[in-house]
């Protein structure tokens, strides 16, 4: 499998292009509805937090299925994530308020789904900053995870975001909302199935063998 | 994108045939023809009524603005019914069922009266007004409306002197709306006046747009269009009309009364609680317009003198 990465990395970067390339042809030919900007900005969005749930996804699938290579995808498709909230972000700086700064400010201290939407933005630049090498020896193994592990809370201030947005019908984004419970939920199970296991290791199961000393060499 | 504005118009916007029809137009009369000939015309007319002219005297309360391409009007609708998506209306609400359709005038009135749609479209003359409309969401559209001053209606049906409001109720058809089997919002949809507000030669009986009877998704056959009130004040596909004596609690105030008030007039001071309402993207331009107090409308000021307007939101 393992020769197959670099032509799969190239073709996963190709497909995560394709959603914007759909957006960006669809603004141009004028396809995108009545609301042509309002589509762009919150197809931009769902974009957004499309990727953050497939990045999320990468370490369950991972643990199911032994598929270990997955994980030299993930970094790309959280750079997607970035990337597209990061176009998100401009088409709301640009098209929505056209960069008058005083009432974005005032939208972020006013609207409770801006404020979230804007803090979880700010949460997501560190990991964006450090989704590289040399970031990953600078800071640590244990460190980095840590600093990524951010990411749990910006998936739930994404989908609150969304959810504040919405008039009344809150179906697509409470199916966000069960579909994160669901990759977070996993992760709790997960470590919990773990730590009963090494504690029945350690403590609840008598060994079968014999039991061989092992002492280090000085 | 290209930003597509009209020039000066040289006719008037209900002379415009909807590009669609007009495609259509040899489509459509073989088919009358077909029709007439089998005799079968009743049987068929649903089909066909998409084109069924309705031309309305040019009125002066209209606005000048171009109005909004035909294609958003009619595709670009909250109608939740049909749907909670924009889009959905226009897929959807061709199962509504319009005929036979009348409206029951009802309540605190001296001579209480069921209305054939028929008898509706004749009650009084017929005029095109171009309204703005401004939705609650923070977009707006020009529409060149058909219809006439609510007011006429209700005096036919002379509201007794206890009449302090009026309660209009939207049909409920099950089995052809997709969005009444979801309880999104409690059906029927309920929308009401201040009976000042509905005797306003502003409130219009709607019963077409761009010179036909209403689309559908517009709320056919029959509606009303309160143009300096958010869009989801104008009721669509009436059946009921009531004058009541108490408030009516409104669809939306019951759905979310913290957001969605009775009055809920176009007020650029008074921020909905999650986004402002200070400005709106008026349909097919690029940059965003300020929004006016009661959408420009400012002959309707005096109903409000001495209220509060931030209390009655």
């Amino acid at each position: 499998m393992h020769r197959f990465i670099p032509a799969l990395k190239v073709l996963l970067f190709l497909l995560c292009l394709a959603p914007l390339a759909r957006l960006g042809w669809g603004f141009q030919q004028d396809t995108l509805g009545a609301n042509p900007i309002e589509a762009l900005t919150r197809g931009l969005g769902t974009w957004g937090l499309n990727f953050l749930l497939i990045t999320l996804a990468v370490t369950p699938l991972r643990k199911l299925s032994g598929w270990h290579w997955l994980t030299r995808l993930r970094r790309m498709l959280g750079l997607y994530a970035f990337f597209y909230v990061l176009l998100h972000l401009t088409s709301y700086l640009w098209l929505d308020q056209f960069f008058v700064w005083q009432d974005i400010a005032k939208d972020i201290l006013k609207r409770p789904f801006i404020t979230v939407g804007m803090a979880a933005f700010v949460l997501l630049v560190p990991l964006a900053a450090t989704s590289n090498n040399y970031a990953i020896r600078r800071l640590g193994g244990k460190k980095w995870t840590q600093l990524h592990r951010t990411v749990y809370p910006i998936g739930i201030m994404a989908v609150l975001h969304y959810t504040w947005l919405v008039k009344l019908d809150v179906t697509k984004p409470l199916l966000y909302g069960l579909t994160l419970a669901a990759l977070l939920g996993f992760r709790v199970l997960w470590r919990y199935r773990e730590k009963q296991k090494q504690l029945g290791g350690a403590y609840l199961r008598k060994p079968k063998g014999r039991i061989i000393p092992i002492v280090a060499k000085r | 994108m290209l930003i597509k504005r009209a020039a000066a118009n040289d006719c008037l916007p209900s002379e415009i045939t909807p590009p669609e029809i007009f495609a259509r137009r040899r489509e459509f009369m073989q088919f009358s023809a077909a029709a007439l000939a089998s005799g079968a015309l009743g049987a068929l007319l649903p089909s066909a009524e998409a084109a069924e002219k309705l031309a309305g005297k040019p009125s002066p309360l209209s606005t000048p603005e171009s109005p909004t391409p035909y294609k958003h009007v009619t595709g670009y609708n909250n109608f939740y019914e049909f749907g909670t998506d924009k889009e959905d209306p226009a897929a959807n609400a061709h199962l509504l069922q319009t005929q036979p359709w009348s409206v029951s005038v009802e309540g605190l009135v001296k001579k209480p009266k069921t209305f054939d749609i028929d008898q509706l479209v004749k009650l009084a003359p017929l005029e095109e007004r171009i309204y703005r409309l401004r939705c609650v969401e923070g977009w707006s559209m020009v529409i060149p409306w058909v219809g006439y001053s609510l007011a006429a209606l209700l005096k036919q049906v002379e509201p007794t002197g206890s009449a302090k409001y009026v309660e209009f109720i939207s049909a409920v058809q099950p089995e052809n709306m997709v969005g009444v089997q979801r309880r999104v919002l409690d059906w029927p949809y309920v929308e009401g006046l201040r009976l000042d507000e509905a005797m306003h030669p502003l409130t219009l009986l709607t019963l077409g747009l761009y010179g036909e009877v209403l689309p559908k998704q517009n709320g056919a056959p029959v509606r009303i269009t309160v143009p300096w009130k958010y869009g989801f004040k104008s009721a669509k596909s009436i059946v009921k009309i009531r004058l009541v004596e108490k408030q009516p609690l409104i669809s939306w105030e019951k759905a979310n009364p913290r957001e969605y008030g009775f009055y809920s007039n176009v007020n650029p001071t008074v921020d909905h609680p999650r986004w402002s309402q200070a400005r709106e993207r008026r349909l097919g331009e690029f940059t965003k317009r300020e929004t006016l107090m009661f959408n420009g409308y400012n002959e309707v000021a005096s109903l409000y003198a001495g209220m509060d307007l931030r209390k009655y939101f």
